[in-house]
């Protein structure tokens, strides 16, 4: 077997490791830093068959170790990594990043940022066509440090604005910033990828200076091109960029009728039913009832006050003008196998009203409306409303009587 | 003159020669086939005869270098092996007579030197790699180059662990890297046919030396002691002297990257006396430390066990006959007799204790729960030896010293002060990573709070060590076995009417290369710890011990085993 064939030297030095590994998970730095001077002779016999070869490994825990050394200081650090730098050609820019990554860690921002200009200005043969994406990452990176200055130099300008300064030389500062930043966000967001934060920035700066066309190109092509993986923030950014614009509604329900697909759950979703139950179109409020439905079922909702009062209203209004019940009807035939036990349980009723009135006065009327008078929930919180002798539960308490036979055509 | 061998008719020292140049025996007249010519160091023909003589002419090369052939490399090696030997306290005659001759008799006979002309070969002209070699494109051509080949980017080195083939040919006008003008031929040569000289075999020829003079001085301490470091092995190479350059492929004929294994060296050994076609070798006597006897006795010290187990260790190894001169003594040939000193000592300890104490997981505690009760009456004399008290006592020190000895090993260093190099343009691609290599020991170094530089051991032959003087009783040599012992017709036998064999049929070692596999799961854990024991002490594997506990069991039950193949536990 391969165990076998292997040479003491290399046993030895997996051992090794293996001690390393084990100090490094019960965070003991000392031992791990004393048996990783016994490896690093390792790299004099990198013969680099293995995935991961000594340098790289040296590398990796080499940083961790000094990471989170008591005695181990930044520039100590600092001195490490440009060793790790020169011990390897591949991984140059890898290297690079990651101490520039280390460095934002600690709030070296400048230090990060002649890092990043550093390596931005390497090359080395045909290893530069090679480590073409760890370029392309530091060269956003730095475009996100440009923006952060263009931002400290913006709100320079403003502030002397309102003092009523002017500053020429922080203006040509922060358009140089932009220009710079610009440049460097809006290649890395070509790539199809996550860059939540670069496109952020990125269409901050487009819309400072007012090119709300390309901010909205880039916005729709983040959200909505098929090679970039599905993410809900890209939508999230669209809707609010459209609201900022003042667009209709009917655009902004589009791009929220896509997040509620993806992520149902999501805070954005009582906006979204707000603006559907106000719609005219009958289909926009049936989609309304089901969004604000589909909310409710995730635990994280349970005590959303708001989420509740956006059901109770739309199904108040549904009861009272009789039209569409069987929306209702629709919705709960699910649901009623366990909401019953999700929400409206007794010991839920009794921590709701103590912890939160509001809270439970809402659950309580969709509680009526859809179990009926009897149900655990309403009469309990209703009891404790009245005995209160709070009048909005009495109110209640009338309107759940008056429509009692409701519950049983919504679960029949 | 120098010619040291004993006779083999009088085992005599004194020769003389005949007139037709041939050697005899002055004391019994026996005459040898050995010429004189060819022991005569002065006797030139030959440009290797000529550098391994004095040294005198060697060429001097531009880098400061000189011309060195790679029996030289070994010779240095065995130098200081000697050396250090005679530093641990073994007779100077050692060095001087025993390992030189036999070192010059290697020679001769793999036609290295002290003959007419190597045979068959032509030593071809191989220049050293200098810078203006190209090392690219000789890759296609050589298969031999393959295990040179380096890559531009990393500076890696892809090297196979293995040796050439011996079917792996080099054309004539590849230059080949090597500090030695003979490497590259070396590592070609075909293994079978001149028992060719590697670094594990320095211990052979140690190992054979010290036998030959009966030192007191196992296989397994040797061993022990080169990986402590008290004999060179490891990096030996750093002590040839300036001008003789090492590179290249000689890097891979000196440097070592694994421990020597026990079983190689012994093996290679035998080869290498029925090679050299020694007479029998002196006889081992029972006042010999090779002896089981004496053996047996050194270690049932140190396993901390008592000593009056030793009259049980000497009725076995009388019983089996395996104290015998001629048992013991080696006498050279294709079937020489295979006898492991100290693994045999230890094997007989172990079956004496299934003897006593059966080790089947039960019998064992029984008997100690018992020599516990005894004990509490007996408070005059030594104290009976109880089973669980030595098994509590060991099994900390074990796992202690285990723990340390794991630790020690993942710490260990490896590479040499010398930095090496493969050719001559890696040689700053080198330098600069051992300059890493420091800088990074360095800086973690002090980051690993305060940690003592690690000290070689003393050498020692005890490993663990076990004082009376201590008195949380922890020592168990002088106790007494009277506890599990009965009285039988006016003699001591053991109250254990029981044995179990570890195996009940011997494998064939030509088949598989072992007379028995042992596997922990399938024997005793008392078994499995004593087995453990002696595998630390002796740092080899469990089952080379188990082997040989099987064949002494052979040889012990051998007419039981006879009549009744069938069971596997026996009565006595």
């Amino acid at each position: 077997s391969s165990q076998e064939h292997k040479s003491n030297f290399k046993k030895s030095k997996e051992a090794c490791l293996s001690y390393i590994q084990d100090a490094m998970l019960q965070k003991q730095w000392k031992r791990a830093a004393e048996f990783l001077t016994f490896y690093v002779e390792s790299l004099e016999k990198d013969f680099s068959t293995e995935h991961v070869g000594p340098s790289e490994i040296i590398w990796r825990i080499g940083s961790e170790i000094l990471c989170h050394h008591p005695r181990a200081s930044m520039r100590e650090f600092n001195s490490f990594i440009e060793q790790m730098k020169t011990s390897s050609v591949k991984r140059y820019l890898k290297v690079c990043l990651e101490h520039s990554f280390h460095l934002l860690c600690n709030g070296l921002i400048h230090d990060a940022y002649q890092n990043l200009s550093l390596a931005e200005s390497w090359r080395f043969g045909e290893q530069t066509a090679i480590q073409d994406k760890e370029m392309k990452l530091i060269q956003a990176y730095k475009g996100l440090l440009d923006y952060y200055s263009w931002s400290k130099q913006k709100n320079i300008l403003l502030e002397h604005g309102q003092d009523g300064f002017e500053d020429l030389s922080v203006e040509q500062e922060m358009h140089s910033y932009f220009r710079k930043a610009a440049m460097n966000l809006k290649e890395i967001i070509k790539i199809p990828g996550v860059w939540d934060l670069f496109v952020k920035c990125y269409v901050d700066l487009l819309e400072f200076y007012g090119d709300h066309n390309e901010a909205r190109q880039v916005l729709n092509e983040y959200a909505y091109n098929s090679k970039f993986p599905a993410n809900p923030n890209a939508h999230v950014y669209l809707y609010q960029f459209l609201k900022r614009r003042g667009e209709s509604k009917k655009s902004l329900i589009s791009v929220l009728k896509i997040l509620h697909d993806i992520v149902p759950s999501h805070e954005l979703m009582i906006d979204f039913n707000t603006m559907l139950q106000k719609s005219k179109k009958r289909k926009k409020r049936r989609l309304g009832l089901e969004v604000i439905f589909a909310a409710l079922d995730y635990a994280g909702w349970k005590e959303n006050v708001k989420a509740w009062s956006c059901l109770s209203r739309q199904m108040k209004q549904i009861v009272i003008s009789e039209k569409h019940l069987n929306w209702i009807k629709q919705e709960w035939s699910s649901r009623k196998d366990w909401w019953p036990a999700f929400h409206f349980s007794h010991y839920l009723a009794k921590g709701n009203w103590k912890e939160n009135e509001s809270l439970s006065y809402e659950k309580a009327l969709v509680a009526g409306i859809l179990l009926g008078k009897d149900c655990k929930y309403f009469k309990y919180v209703s009891h404790q409303g009245c005995k209160a002798k709070v009048k909005r539960f009495q109110i209640l308490k009338k309107f759940v009587n008056k429509n009692n036979p409701v519950h049983l055509r919504i679960s029949g | 003159r120098d010619f040291h061998e004993r006779c083999a008719q009088c085992s005599d020292v004194n020769w003389g020669v005949t007139d037709g140049g041939r050697f005899y025996c002055r004391t019994c007249h026996n005459v040898t086939e050995r010429t004189r010519e060819v022991v005569n160091t002065d006797f030139v023909t030959n440009t290797r005869v000529q550098t391994i003589s004095k040294g005198s002419r060697r060429q001097e090369k531009d880098d400061g270098g000189c011309e060195w052939y790679v029996c030289e490399g070994f010779q240095l090696v065995l130098k200081k092996q000697a050396e250090a030997l005679e530093a641990l306290g073994v007779c100077p005659q050692m060095k001087d007579e025993v390992l030189y001759n036999f070192w010059r008799l290697y020679l001769q006979k793999s036609k290295q030197a002290y003959c007419n002309r190597p045979a068959g070969e032509t030593i071809k002209s191989l220049s050293v790699c200098d810078s203006s070699t190209d090392v690219d494109s000789e890759l296609e051509r050589s298969s031999l180059l393959h295990l040179l080949s380096v890559s531009e980017s990393e500076g890696d080195l892809q090297t196979d662990c293995s040796f050439a083939s011996s079917t792996s040919k080099v054309s004539e006008s590849t230059s080949v890297c090597s500090g030695s003008v003979d490497g590259s031929l070396y590592l070609m040569k075909n293994q079978k046919e001149k028992l060719r000289m590697t670094m594990p075999m320095t211990l052979s020829f140690c190992y054979m030396a010290l036998l030959w003079l009966r030192e007191p001085m196992t296989l397994s301490d040797l061993l022990r002691f080169v990986v402590e470091g008290h004999i060179p092995y490891l990096n030996v190479f750093q002590h040839f002297p300036e001008k003789m350059k090492l590179c290249g492929l000689d890097l891979k004929i000196f440097c070592v990257e694994s421990w020597p294994v026990y079983e190689e060296v012994y093996n290679q050994m035998l080869e290498l006396a029925a090679f050299l076609d020694l007479p029998r070798f002196p006889d081992i006597t029972d006042s010999c430390f090779l002896h089981p006897d004496m053996l047996c006795m050194k270690y049932l010290m140190e396993a901390n066990l008592p000593d009056e187990l030793h009259n049980w260790t000497c009725r076995v190894v009388k019983k089996i006959c395996i104290g015998e001169v001629d048992f013991l003594t080696l006498v050279p040939g294709n079937k020489s007799r295979k006898v492991k000193y100290d693994v045999l000592a230890v094997a007989v300890i172990i079956v004496v204790l299934k003897l006593l104490f059966l080790l089947d997981d039960h019998y064992e505690w029984l008997l100690s729960d018992f020599a516990e009760e005894r004990n509490k009456n007996n408070k005059e004399g030594s104290p009976y030896f109880e089973f669980k008290k030595w098994y509590k006592v060991i099994k900390c020190a074990l796992d202690t010293e285990q723990k340390k000895l794991d630790e020690e090993r993942a710490k260990y260093l490896w590479r040499s002060e010398k930095p090496l190099f493969y050719s001559v343009k890696n040689k700053s691609r080198v330098l600069k990573r051992r300059q890493m290599v420091v800088s990074l020991q360095n800086q973690f170094g002090k980051l690993s709070g305060s940690v003592r530089p690690a000290e070689k051991p003393s050498p020692s032959i005890f490993q663990l060590s076990w004082s009376e003087e201590n008195t949380d009783g922890s020592c168990f040599h002088g106790h007494s076995l009277e506890g599990i012992l009965q009285e039988k017709c006016g003699l001591l036998a053991a109250m254990n009417p029981d044995y179990w064999l570890c195996t009940v049929k011997l494998c064939t070692e030509r088949l598989c290369g072992h007379l028995a596999h042992y596997r922990e799961v399938d024997f005793p854990q008392s078994y499995h710890f004593v087995l453990r024991l002696f595998s630390f002490l002796l740092k080899i594997q469990p089952s080379y011990i188990h082997d040989e506990v099987c064949l002494i069991e052979r040889k012990l039950f051998n007419k039981k085993l006879c009549k009744k193949p069938k069971y596997t536990v026996l009565r006595k």
